[in-house]
Order: structure tokens, then sequence, then C-alpha cells
């Protein structure tokens, strides 16, 4: 075809006309963004590029614009405002599709899908505006999906005059979910066959909310010379007789009479000749489809009259207190009932130690808020930030439905700032260094959120160059942080961007780099009981979890005994318990080192920490605890065992006991301290610290 | 004699398109960019099928059948819409205003032959 006659390249010149009217409305849209002209100008524009590139092969530029058109339809509709901010990604847009239509082969895919993630932010930005009414004319809001069964058999010259029975059967696909079955009983012999002719007929079982007139559109060219039957399957049969009997295939009383025979009543009916294999097959199918669909029902189906309602938050801190109470009561009951040979108090004791715990499942259930809500506060975060470093950073979530303590939550937004900030500005290399570095242009950044059983782990992740090994260890030894040419692992090492005042970053930037940031995380994670981890990949990525406790108001701990006072130390800081040998027992002089299957761990007397009196026990024990970096060996007289906790903060007087991040109440109703065991391990660490110096 | 089919689409490549394939099968095509033209030409033409777009500047193509379908000339004339969209409320709409049939964009030249043919009975 010359240029006359293609289609395609008039398209193209077309195509070219249609770009540069778009550009025009929205330099005029900038202006004057209420203008309705230029809004239709532009959406028409975008609307023929759509319609008539599907048409000429350039699938590629039509799928891309239909997402712009989307937008620009909303703007019409007055549900989103032609802001700078849309007009500036429009216009990028516009040049995208003209490079899509001009030049296919040069196109860079990551770049479409960015502007159009900034388009669909843009939509979601503006979308919770008033409620949309729901269209009139679909069909009927309130009959909700049905199913339907459509039997069709063409006519047998149908292909010939052209109809082609697989567009047909694609459009209802569009309708809703959809089984097929093929039957070929009308197939005749060999030497009968037609090689023109359309033999076949099609069971089509269709659950869709759209009304059986949308289903007849579909045959609508057909519809003369086709056999067709739309019938609807009365919801809840999903028995194979009834549906043979439904579908007008059996007699009921066939099935009768051939259901006594058991086993396999399908087989059987196959077998005596009353079903043809095919109708059997397309019965099954259509059995297995109800199944589905009601399958998917169930599963999707929302609680009924499932509402919300606010409460203050005070209230449910007080709620939290006095289910705090009745556990401890309960314990107390217990401890007193264990004592107790009466089965009857033993029965109520047990009654109510399972609705105690019952009601402080639903207690902390009720603090339990998705992490999405915090999560989604990070798109703008990032968008803004790659604006102004000039990077192209995309974000990425999974797990937003994960749930954690809110008051957690809350105070997770600065740490995840941080991180977050540090990935684009120091993680993620500007286009022309990722390019170099054989990269996709586009950086990526992903969150997300998973349960672990009692923690949370918070995963950041980019793309970008990594942590500068050499870069950390010449800052920490210029900072005096740690000896010239010590022997550090990669976790040690990268524990070192946590330490206050540290920062490679050469230059400071008007985002991370004075050197607060890192430490701040650290703090703010530890003070939630979690912990920090990093691991990085020179020219790959760096990734940094978080591990923290589901919710600040319980934890599970190992309950020991040092002297006559007993402590808590948190579970999931404990890695092992071992008994002290007495050798290291008696060596009270020097270095506290224990050998744990070949490594050095320093351990802690709590003993002489605590400054008993007590005779001790002569069999000492070594709770082994880690913060992550760091482990040691918390030296006590007795493991008494696990125990769920109840946290009490410690009153203001004892404030700067800063050993101990609370109290709880004993079964007995004596009080134990819970141990901070970051504080223990810093406080060993800078003891063993001195006196290396000394 | 030859039917004559009016095409109207604000897209030149689909009026193009639309041309190359009905009149390479011995129809005549005449064509508008927009539905006000469309009305125009209609006036004065004997027509025997109407292929319209949608979405058109000046007057849309719903407006277009029912100012057609207001004209005694055209009250049996085939309708047939060639648009993008696919929405069942803008079928029923279209329906509700006189359209013979739907053909959801892009679509093979075949089709479109065959929907012609089949409508116009030969």
């Amino acid at each position: 075809m010359n240029a006359q006659t293609d289609p395609a390249q008039t398209f193209r010149e077309e195509a070219a006309d249609l770009l540069a009217q778009l550009e025009e409305a929205l330099l005029g849209l900038e202006q004057a963004p209420g203008d309705h002209e230029l809004i239709d100008t532009a959406f028409r524009a975008l609307h023929t590029i759509k319609g008539s590139g599907a048409m000429f092969g350039f699938a590629a530029a039509a799928g891309f614009t239909h997402h712009l058109e989307n937008a620009f339809e909303k703007v019409r509709h007055g549900d989103l405002a032609p802001t700078s901010d849309l007009i500036g990604v429009a216009l990028e847009a516009k040049d995208h599709i003209r490079a899509l239509i001009e030049t296919p082969d040069e196109i860079d895919a990551g770049r479409g899908e960015s502007l159009l993630a900034r388009v669909a932010e843009l939509v979601a930005s503006a979308a919770p505006q008033a409620p949309r009414v729901p269209s009139p004319g679909k069909a009927d809001p309130a009959s909700g999906p049905a199913t339907w069964r459509i039997r069709f058999r063409l006519a047998q010259d149908a292909l010939v005059r052209g109809t082609n029975p697989l567009l047909l059967l694609d459009e209802l696909r569009t309708l809703g979910n959809c089984t097929l079955v093929a039957l070929t009983e009308g197939v005749p012999e060999m030497e009968d066959i037609d090689p023109t002719g359309c033999y076949l007929a099609w069971d089509v079982i269709l659950t869709t909310e759209q009304s059986k007139a949308t289903i007849e559109d579909v045959f609508i060219f057909v519809i003369d010379d086709a056999e067709l039957t739309i019938e609807q399957v009365p919801a809840g049969t999903d028995k194979l007789g009834e549906i043979l009997v439904n579908r007008g295939d059996v007699a009921a009383e066939v099935i009768e009479t051939a259901a006594s025979n058991q086993p396999r009543l399908g087989t059987l009916l196959v077998k005596d000749g009353t079903v043809s294999e095919d109708r059997l097959r397309s019965a099954l199918a259509e059995q297995t489809h109800l199944r589905e669909v009601e399958g998917a029902k169930a599963a999707a189906a929302p609680p009924p009259a499932a509402g919300s309602i606010r409460v203050p938050a005070e209230r449910l801190d007080d709620l939290m207190d006095q289910v705090g109470e009745l556990v401890i009561a309960e314990a107390r009951l217990k401890q007193l009932v264990a004592t107790s040979h009466d089965p009857q108090v033993k029965a109520i004791a047990e009654e109510i130690e399972r609705l105690a715990n019952g009601l402080r499942d639903t207690t902390m259930g009720i603090r339990m808020v998705p992490i999405g809500s915090l999560f989604g506060r990070f798109r703008r975060l990032v968008r803004d930030l790659s604006k102004e470093l000039g990077k192209e950073v995309a974000l990425t979530m999974a797990g937003e439905e994960t749930e954690l303590d809110k008051t957690v939550i809350e105070r997770l937004n600065d740490p995840l700032v941080h991180i977050i900030r540090n990935s684009l500005d120091h993680g993620v290399e500007d286009t022309v260094a990722r390019i170099r570095a054989g990269k996709p242009p586009q950086g990526q950044v992903h969150l997300s959120a998973v349960h672990s059983g009692a923690q949370v782990l918070i995963t950041i992740r980019d793309d970008g160059k990594g942590l500068d090994r050499a870069g950390i260890r010449a800052k920490a030894e210029e900072q005096g942080l740690i000896p010239a040419g010590t022997d550090l692992n990669d976790n040690e090492l990268f524990q070192l961007i946590f330490h206050p005042g540290f920062s490679t970053a050469k230059q400071v930037t008007s985002l991370s780099g004075r050197g607060v940031g890192m430490d701040v995380v650290k703090r703010a994670i530890t003070a939630l009981r979690g912990t920090v981890n990093v691991t990085s990949t020179p020219g790959r990525g760096t990734e940094i979890t978080l591990a923290l406790p589901l919710t600040l108001a319980i934890i599970d701990g190992l309950l020991v005994r040092v002297g006559n006072g007993r402590y808590v130390i948190p579970l999931s800081a404990v890695e092992e318990c071992v008994q002290l040998p007495i050798a290291d027992d008696l060596r009270h002089t020097g270095r506290n080192f224990l050998n744990i299957r070949g490594e050095l761990v320093p351990f802690l007397r709590l003993r002489d920490s605590f400054r008993s009196t007590l005779a001790a026990d002569p069999y000492q024990k070594v709770v082994v605890v880690s913060t992550g970096e760091r482990r040691i060996g918390l030296v006590v007289d007795q493991v008494i065992g696990d125990h769920q906790t109840v946290i009490k903060s410690l009153s203001k007087l004892h404030a700067d006991a800063d050993s101990f991040s609370g109290a709880t109440i004993l079964g007995d109703g004596t009080v134990a301290l819970i141990l901070d065991v970051g504080h223990l391990v810093a406080a060993s660490h800078a003891q063993e610290l001195r006196r290396q110096a000394s | 004699m030859a039917k004559t089919i009016l095409s109207v689409d604000d897209s030149a490549s689909m009026r193009q398109m639309v041309k190359l394939t009905l009149s390479g099968a011995g129809y005549d095509v005449v064509e508008a960019e927009d539905g006000r033209a469309a009305l125009a030409k209609a006036q004065g033409l004997g027509v025997n099928m109407v292929l319209t777009d949608l979405n058109m500047p000046n007057m849309d193509g719903l407006s277009l059948i029912r100012e057609l379908r207001k004209l005694s000339a055209y009250k049996g004339v085939p309708i047939i819409f060639l648009t993008t969209e696919s929405d069942a409320a803008k079928k029923g709409e279209a329906k509700a205003a006189g359209a013979t049939a739907w053909i959801v964009k892009p679509f093979q030249q075949e089709q479109l032959l065959n929907v012609v043919k089949k409508v116009l009975g030969s």
C-alpha cells in the first residue's frame, strides 16, 4: 500500500495533528483550568488516538493513551481537577505517545509505566469526592451476579457467511466469569463433512451482573439463523442430577432410577445412552463453575452490616489496662486453684482463663490497624523526593493489610521517613549512573510488611548502589567509633550507620546527610522494642528490616530469679539458656567470657548488677540474649519459665532506672521488673571497651 | 445500483479504512467528519446505511442518531456504531436512540464487511 491508501500512514499524520491539538489544549488549560472546551478537545484527541491507534496496529500507543483518556474523562466529569501536576504529566505523556507512534523501536517501557503510575497517583489522590451515584441503565444493582446457561449452535453455513464464533465467545468472556464447553456431537461422519461447515455447538456457563438483554446483544448478528437459548441457572443447584434435569437433558424420573443404582450417576447415564458424553461433560463443567462461583461468593461476601464506630483512644487504653488487670488476677486465681482439689472451682477457673484470654485477644485486636494507612503516606514522599533529587524512583508496596498496634504504627512514621529518604538520597543512583551500571533507569523502593510470629517484619528495599563498606569503615575510624583495622563482619559494620553523628554523605543535601537520621531510626525502633537489621549488596541495593512487636501492651517473657527478686526478659531477645560451667563461674576476676560452641560470648552477672546479697544458687544459669548485632549472657540464679506479661510502665520516680523497661505483676501478686535487654547489652559493651582501654 | 453508506468519524484514518473496506466490496461511501456534517449530508442524500463514531466534536454520535431518526427518510435506515466504548450503559443509550448495532473498535476489516453485508442483506 502506498501512502495514499495506507490507513496506518494516515493515522500517523492524523495523530501528529491530534497531539499538537492536545498540547495546545493542555497549555491553554494551565491558564484557564475551567475551560470545558479545552478539556473536551484534550479528551477527544486522546480518545481518537486510542480508538484509531488500536485499529491500525499501534496497540502500545492505544493502550497507554487509554489510561490517560480515563483520567481526562474524570476531568471532563469534574471528578478530577486539571492541576498543573496533571497537566505536567499529561504533557510528558503526550511526548511518550508521539514516541510510541513514531519511533516504537526506541521506546523504554519503564518510562510509560512511571508516567502511568503518576497519572494513577493523581487520579487516586482526587478520588474521595462526592460518592458516585451508580450510573443508571446498568443492570439492576440489587440483583447481583446471576449465572446463565447459554447454549448456541450456529447455522451450518455461518462460517462461510463470515461469522466468527471466536469473536462471540470472546465477547461473552468480557461479560463475566465464563466456562465454555464445545459440543462435538453434531459432527457428522468423515465422508459427510463439509470442510467449510460449522458443526460445533457451544454451552457457555456465564456468571455476570449484566442483564439477559446484554447477553442477547452479543448474538445480535447471528440470532436469526442460530439456535440460541439463554436461561438463568437457579441459585443453589449444584447436584449433577439437578443440573441435568434443569437443562432438560434428562427427565427427572430417569435420574431417580439411575441414582438408586449408585455409584456414579454420570457414568451410568452415559453407559445407558440416556445422555451423550458431550452433554455430560458440559453439565459437569456447569457444576464445577457453579461451585467455583459459590465458593468465590462465600469468600468475598462482606460480613453482614459490618460497620465501624469511632472511640476515643483513652477509652481503649483504659480497656486495655483493665484487661491487663484481669489477666493478672486470673493468673493469681490459677495459681491458687493449682493447690486446690475442688473440681468445681477448677472448672470455673479454667472457664475464666479461657474468657480472659479471649477478652485479651479481642481487646488487642481493637487496637490493630492495617499498616497500609502508614505506607500510603510515603507515595507522596517518594514522588516529591524523586522530583527534588532529579531521580526516577517508583515505590511499590506489599502486605499493606498487615495489622499492627496503632501506637506502634504512629511511632513508625518518622523512622520510615528517614529510611526512605536515605534510600532515595544515598541508595538509588541518578538515571545516568543507573544506565551506566546496566540497571533500569527507574529506581525501585519496595516497602513490605509481614507477620512473623509475635512480630511484624517491615522491610524497606531499594535497588540502588548498596552501602559503601569502605566509606563506612573509614568514617567510623575517623570518628573514633572503632579502632583502625578492627575486624568487623557486615552486620557489625552496617550497624555503625546507626551511631549518633554518623554520616558518610560527602555533601549535605536538603534531605539527609546532616548526620541526623539513622541513629534516630535506631532509637525509635529500640523504644518500640524492635530491632533493625541491614543487608546490602554492592551495586544491587540495600535492605533494611525492622522487626517490631505486634503490640506494646503485652510481651512474651522469660521469668527468671536473681537473688530474691524476679525479673522478666523479653522472649524475643532470648536465644538460648545454658548452665554456667563451674570453671567459668569461679573465675571472678578478669573478663567474663563464655565459650558457646566455639564463639566467645561476654556475660554479665545480674547478681552483681543488682547487688543481691542472698546466697547464690550453686548452679548458675546463663540466658543468652541478642539485640541483633551483639550477644551477651545474663547470669541468673534460676530460670522459672515463660510468662506472658502485661506491661506496666514504671512511675516517674523510677524513670531513670534505665536497665528496666517496665514492670509486671505476677500471679502471686508480687512485682517483677522487665529487663531492658538493649540497655544491658550496651552497658556491658561499654564496660568491656573501658576494660580494654585501661 | 450500488448502495450508499455514510461513514461518520472525526478520525481521518478510520474513515479511510472504512472507505477502503467498503468501496472495495462495491459500496458507495460518503464521508463526514462529525455529526453536524453528517446530518447536513444525510438530508440531501439517499443513504442505505450509516456507520458512525460515538465521540465526535460538534455533534456526537448519539445526537446524530436522534436527529436522523426524526427525518422520515431515515426511520428505517440501519445505523451502526463503530466505537471504542463497550460500556453496557452506553450501548443501552444507543439502542434507545435507535441504533441498529454496535461494533467495538478495534475490529477486523472482514468483520465490518460481514456486518454491513448482513445488515444490508446482500
